[in-house]
This record gives structure tokens, C-alpha cells and sequence, in this order.
């Protein structure tokens, strides 16, 4: 009598439940983030998958294109007057999701308000900026105190991207819960750790380009759990696939991989200068230093952890970056140079040397690596798992060794150079400081002229691999997982999601 | 017996304030600079300032606690450094979810556990018992986080039978609320449903060897009445104070289940916001969990105390 009912139940309940999965709305783009965005607020917002969603609501005065080229997208184009003063030229006929007009005005309006908001994380952005001003209702004047050549490239992120001035008056600091700007999609709704739903704006000024009606985001921290929706169908693009699931996403014949180098990179901080730490063979030589990197194999260590997708690198500067210093050769591993240079060094062995890694699987694998090879060549390396908060803490404290920490990266060079070594900076966790690389960074940022930035820079990273306060160890790539179905999407190299383009196939 | 209620609600007091005390104070001893956090990428000393100031981290301690402090007394737990959402509008949306994902582990757990057990003690020694076993040992044994993941890959990767993850709230679409929490509430409700198999297999055979029960079968009454009606009855009683128990343990376990299934629950807004050092959302989550317990507790002593003869006249 049991059975009967038991097999009525499971029917029941599967009779339910399945219809329900397929019950998803047409026309709807899901993309898996790895992690939850903090603020909506492009004035305020920090993180890096914040900015993936702002791809989709708010558009920038400039945008960059696979190739890291500086391309219009709200702005028309762009003149420097003089070196301490920009000229912008707005894209007519543009209006924010709330209908608002974009035009100088709110131009102004938004800079003023990333140069003056308490807490505004684009102070830093716009160095030197010292004011906007409207010349005509269609062209911006923005002036600074000093040059700024990575200005322009700033406004292809979030300093670029135009408020509506309408709606940040209404909402004040709230106005993360209520974002209105001019990119393609309008907000609707957010349930923090769970989705942010974004609707088709049909005012966009490029709306031909978008064929969705709606755009959710998802936070999945978890890369097998993402991975394991994107093979379930419940998400339709999924950005940060693990390199270690790409095996099983290439296999799987619905989906597949795009794999693109990226701006970011990661590498291991010396504590040269900051507090008694720094009171060590590796922090005070820079032979030793040199005798570590040489007894790294940058190539294995990609290869063991991240199964060869991260490429190895001796710079900062993206592959793509048409900074990119080709002559700067990865050193191979060479133990017994590296002992020689040890010797030269005259410091007693082992040397011992305690790593900071943050408490991630990744940077633990990293870190047993590099300790295995390390002490070939003569290092006593202990690991020191921290918590990321706590590590980022320790790291402006001085108190370590030598860090292995990342950077997303930034498409202007400076953005990738000034913030680690120039002294004083801010994430100079070592507190590295040398006057010449002081000056050749700053001379980088009052040039605008392509070749001589680029000599200036090359200098800037053949300085920064002779002293090494910072040990590059491979740059990112980009690893996209997406249905077979999705067509139009291109790789870009900040790893952005832009949504132009982008369509599903029957 | 009202002095003794009187007494009992004024204990609450103390209680709830020593609870801020310790929140507030564990949370001081946690490394990691919320400012630090909160500035990410774009940090700067400047802005760490600002963030400082304005979240009021630059006071002492004790002023930052009684500026807490006095906030609650007022209703109001803060918002949320990272969202900037009303702590208590986060709570409100949140523990719906796990408690609804609770409810339906548990009563997995229950339907599972009870007859499991109630069968292995009544084919003691059989390949039915020791199949019973192995299923209890395994359901203590599978980490949540693979048999999660193991299930996402069956009903949802292989079959497309299930969503993998998501939440749909019971009362907006009861089909597909069902459709996204039966996985997690079967996983969560998995090990508990193991707890209950192996108390309920012991009571059952406790119950099984006493003087009533042969008696009832010397009345001629048939198996399944003796078993269902006179044993079972009774084994449940020890049986149901320890599933009282285990739904608190259950909530706790959520924390894990919901990051597996993504489910936007109490347990992961507590674990993101211990990460992020979003301290007003620790702080109102633990805050609101311990009056909860309290209240429930308080519940437990007055029910006590009117149900109770004895202590009524005291």
C-alpha cells in the first residue's frame, strides 16, 4: 500500500519541479560573477566584478577594445589643449535611463562630485584634476594642476562613467541602491548575494547593439559551483572559470572557453624599507633577491598550479599593453647561479625567508612551489597563511617578508608601475624608494607622446628587475566559460563583460 | 509565580547586554582593518581617512560601542558598510530563506531518519539493519560540500531535473521555490536524518525489549501495531528532544549548504560579512540570533513555569 503512494509523492513532486526549471524567461542573459559587487555607485564602487555589472549599466566617456586602443563610446573624441588641460566632445543625442539629457553639464557634475564625495575611490584616478568646466552644452574642458597622461585612460573605467545629476542629487549616498547612468541596461533590482537584475533601457543611444531585455548577475564564489551551473544551463556566461575546470568545459559539446590574456598580474613584494622586517638578507640585498627569482621556475609554477594558462612574466605590464617591454626576458631557473650570486652576497645559508600567501587553495599551492624550489638553491622558505583583510594589514605594516599578492591591473601604464613603486605610494608595500625611479615615474605620467613614454617606461621596468622590490610571477588571463549559443561576445583584455554585441543563438 | 516571571525577564537584560559586549569586543580582536577593505583597489590614505571618519572607526572603543549600543536601543542596527542596505532589512530578507530551508531539512531529516531507524531496530541483525547502518554512517560521514556538489552534477548537470542553485521565495512561486531547496534541504537535512536513524534505532530497541511490549504481542496484536502503536510511541519521546536540538544545529549547518547552492540565506550573509568586515551586519546578525534564543528560552521557562504545579505555587 506504501509503494503506490511513495511512487504518487515522487511523481508529484517531480511532475512540479521539473516543468519549474524550465520555466526560465526568454530574452534573459545570465551572467555567473565570482564573487558579490560592493557599491553601485561608480563614484564609490572598489571591486573588480562591480565593474562588470557597471559594463552593463553605465556607459564611459571612453571605452578600450581588444587590442587596448582608446576608443569613443559617450565622448566623440578627445584633444589635450595643453598638457594640464583635456578637451572632451560629447556624443549628441544621449540620455541617462531616467531620461535625463547627457550633455556637459552632467559631465561636470560627475567629476565634480568623484573629486569632492567623502569616500570617493576616484580621487586617486583623477590625479591632478583640479576642475571641469562646460565650454558648449557638448564639449567639457577638464582642467589639472600638473600633467596626467594616464588621465584619458582612466575615463575608459569607472572616473568615466557619467551619473545622471538628476537622479545622485535625488538619492544622495544612496544612490548605489538606485544607480542611473547612460549604458544600455537600467536597474531594477539587487538582492544582495543573489542576483542584480538590469532591464533594457530602449533609450540607449547604441540600442541596435543589445538584443537582450533583461541582464542578471550572480555572485558564485565558488568556481566549482559556478563551473557546475554553467554546465547546468543556469547561467549563460560565466566570467573567472577556474584554469584547472577548463579541461571540463572544453569537453562539455554545449559550451565553451575563451581564453585571453588579461591586465592584471602576480608576484611576490620584498619588504625592503618597511620596519624591522625589512632587517633581512632578502630584503637588504637585492643579490639575493636576484638569487631567489633564479631559483624560480616561473614557467613550472604556472604549469603545476594554474595548468600553463597564466603566462609567465619578468614585468608588469600586460602582454597585450603596447608597453609591453619584449626584451624583458623571463629568466629561466638557474640553481646554480643563483647559489653563486648567494655566495657573492656573502650571507650565511640557508637563507631564511618567510612568505605571506593569503588563505586561498590557489596561493598555498603557489606557496609549497616555491618553497620546494627556493630551497634548492640555498632558501629557508616558511609559509605564513593570512586571511586576505589580515594580509592586506600585515602588508601595509611591514609586516612581512615577502608578500605574494596580485594586481587586477590597469590599462595605463602608470597604473600598473607608480602605486608599487614609486616611494610613498600606497601600495609600496615594501617601501621600496629609489629617487631615479621616482623621477623617471613621474616624467612617464607628464608626457602624452607615445615613444617617449614608452622609452621612459622600458627604463622604468629595467630598474624595477635590477633592484626587484617586486618579483613578477605571471600575468593573468582572462577565462570565459559560455554556451555554444552565445555569439558576439569579444574578449577584452580588462576582462570586462560588455554586453554590445552579444546575442544568443536558436 | 509572577515574581518569578518578573525575575526572569529581567535577566533577559543583562544577558542581551553582556551578548553586545562580547560581539562588539570579539569583533575588535579580529585582525584586519574594515577601512583597508572597504577602500580596495583604489585605496589611498585620504580615503582611508574619510571611511575611517565616517564610519566612526577613528573613536575609542567604548565610544563606538555605546554609539552602537544606542542605536539598537532604538530599533535601528546600522546599515551595512558594504551594501549600504538597513542591517535590519538584510536580516528581514534573509532569515525567511534559511528558515524555510531548515523546515523543509528537517522534516527530510525526519522522514528519512525515523523509519530508517524504527527498521533497522525491528530487523536487528539483518542485511536490512546493517544496509541501515552503513546509510547512517554515510549520511554522518559525506561532507556536505561534495555530496552538494555531487547532486548539482546528477539532477542538475546530467538529468536537468533540478536547478542548480537560486531561490525563489515560497510565497512568490510556491513550484519553483520547491524546485530550488529540495537539493539543499536534502543535503542539509542528510546528516541530521543520520542523527535521528541512530537515537531512533536505540529507543526503538529499548522499547522493543520491554515488559509492555511483549505483552502486546501475548494479546495476539499484530507486528505493525505493537512496533507503530505501543514501542514507537514511546522511543519517539527521547527521540523528538533530540530533534529539537539538532534544528539548531541545522541552522548553523546552513551556513555551508547555502554557499554550495548559492541560496541568498542567513548563514552566507553572516560568512560574507565576516569577510568583508561589514562589522554592523556581523553585529546586528548575532545580535538578532541571540534574541531569538532568548526569547525562545524565556518561552520554554514560562511554559515551564505554567505547566508546572509546583513552581507555579512557588
Amino acid at each position: 500500500m506504501n509503494r503506490p503512494i511513495l511512487a504518487a509523492l515522487a511523481a508529484g513532486v517531480l511532475g512540479v519541479v521539473v516543468p519549474a526549471v524550465h520555466a526560465a524567461k526568454a530574452q534573459t542573459f545570465h551572467i555567473a560573477l565570482r564573487e558579490d559587487p560592493d557599491l553601485l555607485d561608480p563614484t564609490l564602487g572598489q571591486s573588480y566584478v562591480g565593474r562588470i555589472v557597471f559594463a552593463g549599466l553605465c556607459d564611459k566617456l571612453f571605452d578600450i577594445d581588444s587590442k587596448l586602443n582608446v576608443v569613443p563610446m559617450l565622448a566623440t573624441s578627445f584633444k589635450w589643449e595643453s598638457p594640464t588641460a583635456l578637451v572632451i566632445h560629447l556624443r549628441p543625442g544621449v540620455t541617462f535611463q531616467d531620461g535625463t539629457k547627457l550633455d556637459a553639464a552632467a559631465v561636470v557634475y560627475t567629476i565634480e562630485r568623484d573629486l569632492t564625495m567623502q569616500g570617493s575611490a576616484r580621487k586617486g584616478e583623477l590625479a591632478n584634476v583640479t576642475g571641469a568646466e562646460v565650454v558648449d552644452p557638448l564639449t567639457v574642458k577638464i582642467s589639472l594642476s600638473a600633467p596626467n597622461a594616464g588621465l584619458v585612460a582612466q575615463l575608459t573605467d569607472r572616473a568615466g562613467m557619467i551619473v545622471s545629476p538628476t537622479a545622485a542629487k535625488k538619492e544622495g549616498r544612496n544612490f548605489a541602491l538606485h544607480p542611473v547612468c547612460a549604458g544600455p541596461f537600467a536597474f531594477a533590482k539587487r538582492i544582495p548575494q543573489d542576483e542584480i537584475v538590469l532591464d533594457r533601457y530602449p533609450g540607449y543611444w547604441n540600442a541596435k547593439s543589445i538584443h537582450f531585455n533583461q541582464v542578471i548577475y550572480r555572485p558564485f564564489p565558488n568556481g566549482s559551483v559556478r563551473l557546475a551551473n554553467l554546465q547546468a544551463g543556469a547561467i549563460d556566461l560565466s566570467e573567472q572559470i577556474l584554469p584547472t575546470d577548463v579541461a571540463a568545459v572544453k569537453k562539455n559539446p554545449k559550451l565553451e572557453v575563451v581564453i585571453s590574456p588579461g591586465l592584471g598580474y602576480n608576484g611576490i613584494t620584498f619588504n625592503t624599507n618597511n620596519g624591522p622586517q625589512a632587517k633581512t638578507p632578502i630584503g637588504e640585498s637585492a643579490l639575493v633577491r636576484k638569487a631567489f627569482e633564479l631559483s624560480i621556475d616561473r614557467k613550472a609554477l604556472s604549469q603545476v598550479v594554474f595548468n600553463g594558462m597564466y603566462p609567465p612574466t619578468a614585468q608588469a605590464l600586460s602582454l597585450l599593453s603596447p608597453y609591453h617591454d619584449t626584451s624583458i626576458a623571463v629568466a629561466g631557473r638557474d640553481v646554480a647561479k643563483a647559489k653563486a650570486l648567494l655566495k657573492q652576497a656573502g650571507v650565511k645559508l640557508p637563507v631564511p625567508v618567510t612568505l605571506t600567501i593569503t588563505s586561498n587553495s590557489d596561493a598555498q599551492q603557489m606557496g609549497v612551489v616555491i618553497q620546494s624550489m627556493a630551497k634548492e638553491a640555498g632558501f629557508d622558505v616558511k609559509l605564513r597563511t593570512l586571511e586576505f583583510a589580515t594580509s592586506l594589514q600585515a602588508g601595509h605594516k611591514g609586516d612581512f617578508q615577502a608578500y605574494l599578492i596580485g594586481w587586477s591591473g590597469r590599462v595605463d601604464p602608470d597604473g600598473n608601475l607608480t602605486p608599487f613603486l614609486r616611494s610613498g605610494s600606497f601600495f609600496n608595500y615594501g617601501h621600496y624608494s629609489n629617487p631615479t625611479m621616482d623621477k623617471l615615474l613621474s616624467e612617464g605620467l607628464a608626457t602624452t607622446d607615445f615613444a617617449k613614454r614608452k622609452a621612459i617606461y622600458d627604463q622604468v621596468q629595467e630598474l624595477s628587475n635590477k633592484d626587484l622590490p617586486l618579483m613578477y610571477l605571471y600575468t593573468l588571463s582572462n577565462i570565459v566559460g559560455m554556451k555554444k549559443s552565445v555569439q558576439g561576445f569579444v574578449p577584452v583584455p580588462d576582462g570586462m563583460i560588455r554586453l554590445q554585441g552579444v546575442s544568443m543563438s536558436k | 509565580m509572577r515574581g518569578r516571571l518578573g525575575i526572569r525577564l529581567l535577566q533577559v537584560i543583562p544577558t542581551l547586554l553582556l551578548v553586545s559586549m562580547l560581539v562588539f569586543g570579539l569583533q575588535q580582536l579580529m585582525p584586519g582593518d574594515p577601512a583597508l577593505l572597504l577602500a580596495g583597489e583604489e585605496a589611498n590614505p585620504q580615503v582611508i581617512a574619510q571611511i575611517r571618519a565616517q564610519l566612526w572607526l577613528d573613536r575609542p572603543v567604548p565610544v563606538q560601542y555605546l554609539h552602537w549600543l544606542g542605536r539598537i536601543l532604538h530599533g535601528n542596527l546600522g546599515y551595512s558598510w558594504r551594501l549600504r542596505e538597513p542591517v535590519l532589512q538584510l536580516i528581514g530578507q534573509k532569515l525567511p530563506v534559511t528558515l524555510q530551508l531548515g523546515g523543509m531539512a528537517f522534516l527530510i531529516a525526519i522522514a528519512i531518519g525515523v523509519p530508517m531507524g524504527v527498521l533497522s531496530a525491528v530487523k536487528r541483525d539483518t542485511p536490512l539493519d546493517w544496509l541501515a547502518n552503513a546509510i547512517g554512517l554515510g549520511g554522518l560521514s559525506i561532507p556536505t560540500f561534495w555530496l552538494g556538489i555531487m547532486m548539482i552534477l546528477l539532477f542538475s548537470v546530467d538529468l536537468g531535473w533540478l536547478p542548480p542553485s537560486g531561490y525563489v521565495p515560497l510565497f512568490g512561486d510556491w513550484q519553483r521555490s520547491l524546485a530550488t531547496t529540495i537539493m539543499p534541504a536534502f543535503v542539509l537535512g542528510n546528516a541530521i536524518a543520520a542523527v535521528l536513524m541512530r537515537h531512533t534505532r536505540s529507543a526503538m530497541l529499548q522499547a522493543l525489549s520491554q515488559d509492555y511490549v511483549r505483552t502486546a504481542r501475548a494479546k495476539g496484536l499484530g507486528e505493525m501495531v505493537v512496533v507503530l502503536r505501543h514501542a514507537l510511541r514511546n522511543a519517539l519521546i527521547p527521540v523528538v528532544t533530540l530533534g529539537a536540538l539538532e534544528f539548531g544545529a541545522l541552522l548553523s549547518g546552513a551556513v555551508l549548504t547555502e554557499q554550495v547552492f548559492s541560496i541568498p540565506g542567513f548563514g552566507k550573509l553572516i560568512v560574507d560579512a565576516v569577510f568583508n568586515r561589514d562589522y554592523p551586519v556581523v553585529q546586528g546578525v548575532v545580535m538578532v540570533t541571540a534574541s531569538i534564543y532568548i526569547g525562545l528560552n524565556l518561552l520554554a521557562d514560562v511554559l515551564y513555569i505554567i505547566i508546572n504545579p509546583r513552581l507555579r505555587a512557588a
